[in-house]
């Protein structure tokens, strides 16, 4: 594919390009309806598609006023801060835990090991608005079962609460880091460890001195997944959570549904930006991840 | 015999060896366990929960306990109304209902299988104290020593508890009820009402001795004394009421409940009512998980639901056909590309790829919001047609709020996820095959199509599975373009969940969802293994 040899028969020549264009339409199709979104979001009117002003490239058609909007709402201003509030902390949770848990699993006698795999990955499969279901119920009135007994009932309520989006969240997050952090650690020479305890270094040492720096690429990549899935979550907060949890994508949510306002148009290209930002980030560490693993980047 | 290896230690190398495994596996477990715990508390016991409340049905139980008793024998095609028994029952459950104020909240609860019950127990409970006020005024007539509201207490109550009453501040709840053994075994309905009464005015904080009690219990009360045994040992008012009152009692015409329901609302003598109650007085039942394939309990079995009320079946199926014919254009489009993407030079591949990659990581939320905005009437799609003149002004293309709409937008979320397995299966195909298939004359379709698309269908089905179960279970998307038509199965769970507040069928809904994602998670461990799930790139 990687070039047209000389002797190529018409039909050839013809379905080699017409391929070209198919796909080129299809990269069209991902790719366009997320660059539309940035000029629009620049529309000095409050619609949704292109004035007359915009297609002249008229400056009087374009303005920020809808970015001034996001920055100076208050609706906006206590969801962006709710979101940022959320995901650190519900990453932080899934990153420390799924980390030891991966290690433990990726040890060469594991009892069960698929089992507690299936369910560590589950929250990732099992579709969102039945994890939201299931919080919803569990949540409002934790109880602990005891077989034989019956439940024992919590004496607090975690639905509308900070711990309780929180706690979600992190659920929600800890396949991404169960994943990545297991496939880095299936590059890791387990000699480097036992090298280091014939010098001398006890398990705590050897843990934050030659695994982690060695793994910290896929830990690092996990947290990226567990943070963007908290970040861009909407169906579990907007069941676990009340008016005070309101995160950025519950307010675009709200938004969509009832007045859509174009103030949305800018938060998504701020978004987009982020994600630009991020995709750069895990390009960087992949790389990072495979030359320290002593493999050629690709 | 062969001597035994042993370890530098002295012990047999075999223990030391098996001793040493253990560690091991008991630290990976150490490390593990955290996480497990976890999980088991924040995610999968929510499931089990959502699980458990679709088949539970306590309420009814709970709130009816002397009347689901009484209706277990009463035959529901006989065609006529329960017995007075059972509606003197119903008339004491309801007055503690009433109380409680749980009866509203079982109304609601059967109102979902049969309309209308929810208000008829809501004006039943306003007229429930209607049962009682003759016994009262008899009793009354008798001696003004009823009129007291200390009577019954004094009565049925012990003298330590009254004492405890007397010396009690006022400040949180009463000291609970204590009955004496001897009026709860001649009168034990009576105690048992005036117990509730008791306790449930003392949580309030208020002293029971100082408040009218329930007319209910002067209903019970007259009847029971009539046929009750006169106990040992009474003062000189106990002794008293155990003769003369109990003669009044018995001369007197005490009010019938039968009638007073059915005369408050005459759905109280319709056997649909009772055969409802009847058949939801178990505390587990199917009716959520029946509902939700468009059955009901009828008198005999299952029974379809009325035409009109059939909405769940063609939900699910359009859910899947829906999921499938974006699975399909997920295929279609993304074969191409992870084609294009595995037989490029890396460094062109690369580049390329941050076009499928920059979607996979912008917010579901901001492509949803795209879709919006591309798709409508007035939106920058229709705009484009009209201008190159596909379409007329005045006959713009309905793109949104329908099937089409969903279609579109949840390809274009799920093409990443299609595209990622396959490019990485189809990197791992040497490109020397076609070329060895076209030597031996092969035609280039041929070569394709034997040779190449054989080796790609581990892609596919770990793509297809991946964007299958994806979809099945979305719910902001379709929310958002999909309007009547395009909604999916999950947005329903919502609607119960959020609107309608039928919980138990939310639950049952979800727990379908569920067993279908299951199967094919199931499906696609065989296939691909859970350890094998990529993530960008």
């Amino acid at each position: 594919m990687s070039g047209l040899p000389t002797y190529a028969s018409p039909g050839q020549r013809v379905w080699y390009y017409s391929f070209r264009v198919i796909c080129g339409l299809i990269f069209f199709f991902l790719i366009a309806p997320i660059l539309v979104i940035i000029p629009l979001s620049f529309n000095a009117e409050n619609f949704f598609t292109f004035t007359p002003e915009m297609l002249a490239l008229d400056p009087a058609g374009f303005s920020t006023k809808h970015y001034e909007d996001f920055f100076s709402n208050s609706d906006w201003q206590l969801a962006l801060r709710n979101s940022l509030k959320i995901a650190p902390v519900a990453t932080i949770i899934s990153v420390s835990l799924g980390t030891l848990a991966a290690i433990g699993l990726s040890q060469s006698h594991v009892p069960f090991r698929r089992a507690i795999m299936a369910i560590l990955i589950s929250p990732m499969i099992v579709p969102l608005i039945i994890s939201a279901t299931g919080m919803y119920f569990f949540y409002s009135n934790p109880y602990i079962p005891i077989p034989f007994y019956g439940k024992v009932e919590l004496p607090f309520t975690l639905t509308g609460t900070y711990i309780g989006v929180v706690l979600a969240h992190a659920a929600l997050g800890i396949p991404f880091v169960i994943i990545t952090v297991t496939a880095t650690l299936v590059g890791f020479d387990n000699s480097l460890t036992r090298a280091a305890a014939n010098m001398g270094a006890g398990p705590v040492t050897t843990f934050f001195r030659i695994q982690m720096p060695l793994i910290l690429p896929g830990v690092v990549s996990g947290g990226l997944f567990a943070f963007i899935t908290s970040f861009d979550e909407v169906v579990v907060v907007l069941f676990v959570g009340s008016a005070g949890q309101k995160t950025l994508p519950w307010q675009m949510f709200t938004g969509l549904r009832e007045q859509i306002s174009p103030t949305i148009l800018a938060v998504a290209t701020i978004l987009i930006g982020i994600s630009i930002l991020l995709l750069v980030v895990l390009e960087v560490l992949r790389r990072r991840s495979e030359r320290l693993r002593g493999m050629s980047p690709s | 015999m062969a001597e035994q290896v042993l370890a530098a230690d002295g012990r047999p190398l075999k223990t030391s060896l098996n001793r040493a495994l253990r560690r091991q596996k008991l630290r990976a477990l150490m490390l593990i366990a955290p996480l497990l715990l976890f999980i088991l508390l924040s995610f999968v016991m929510p499931i089990a929960d959502m699980l458990f409340r679709s088949v539970e049905n306590q309420i009814v139980g709970e709130t009816l306990p002397r009347t689901v008793v009484e209706l277990k024998d009463w035959d529901a095609t006989s065609g006529t109304e329960p017995d007075a028994a059972v509606f003197e029952a119903l008339a004491r459950d309801l007055s503690i209902a009433v109380e409680e104020k749980s009866h509203t909240r079982l109304g609601s609860r059967l109102n979902y299988e049969l309309t209308g019950i929810s208000s008829l127990f809501r004006k039943t409970g306003r007229s429930v104290d209607e049962v009682g006020e003759a016994a009262q005024d008899a009793l009354e007539a008798l001696s003004p020593a009823w009129e007291e509201r200390s009577a019954f207490g004094g009565l049925l109550g012990t003298a330590r508890w009254t004492a405890d009453l007397d010396a009690w501040d006022g400040e949180g709840t009463a000291p609970a009820f204590e009955a004496r053994p001897e009026m709860a075994a001649a009168l034990p309905e009576t105690t048992r009402l005036y117990t509730s009464f008791a306790n449930m005015v003392g949580a309030e904080g208020d002293n029971p001795l100082t408040e009218k009690q329930w007319p209910i219990v002067s209903h019970v009360f007259a009847q029971e004394i009539v046929t009750a045994e006169t106990p040992d040992g009474l003062d000189a008012f106990g002794q008293a009421v155990f003769s003369d009152v109990k003669a009044a009692m018995a001369a007197t015409t005490l009010d019938d409940p039968k009638a007073i329901f059915i005369d408050v609302d005459e759905d109280w003598g319709s056997t649909d009512v009772w055969r409802t109650i009847q058949t939801y007085s178990p505390a587990y039942t199917d009716g959520y998980f029946l509902n939700s394939i468009d059955r009901l309990k009828g008198a005999d079995g299952s029974e379809a639901r009325p035409e009109n009320e059939q909405v769940y079946v063609t939900l699910f199926i359009r859910t899947m056909i829906m999921s499938f014919t974006i699975t399909v254009s997920c295929i279609v489009l993304g074969y191409p590309i992870a084609w294009l993407l595995a037989n490029l030079p890396a460094r062109k591949a690369n580049l390329l790829m941050i076009l499928v990659l920059l979607p996979f990581w912008t917010s579901l939320l901001v492509r949803t919001s795209a879709w919006k905005v591309l798709l409508q009437q007035q939106g920058v799609i229709n705009d484009i047609l009209v201008w190159i003149g596909l379409v007329a002004d005045d006959n713009r293309l309905q793109l949104i709020n329908n099937q089409t709409g969903t279609i579109i937008a949840m390809t274009h979320i799920l093409l990443p996820f299609m595209i990622l397995p396959l490019y990485s299966v189809m990197k791992t195909i040497p490109p020397t095959y076609l070329r060895a298939a076209k030597s031996l004359g092969a035609t280039n379709w041929t070569a394709f199509w034997r040779v190449y698309f054989p080796q790609s269908i581990p892609g596919i089905g770990a793509g297809s599975i991946l964007a299958f179960i994806l979809s099945i279970g979305y719910y902001i998307t379709p929310e958002i373009v999909g309007g009547t038509k395009g909604v999916f199965i999950s947005n329903r769970i919502a609607y119960h969940i959020s609107t309608s507040l039928n919980w138990g069928l939310a639950a049952a809904l979800g727990a379908i969802l569920l067993a279908i994602v299951m199967l094919f998670y199931y499906a696609y461990d065989k296939i691909v293994g859970i350890d094998n799930v990529k993530l960008g790139g």
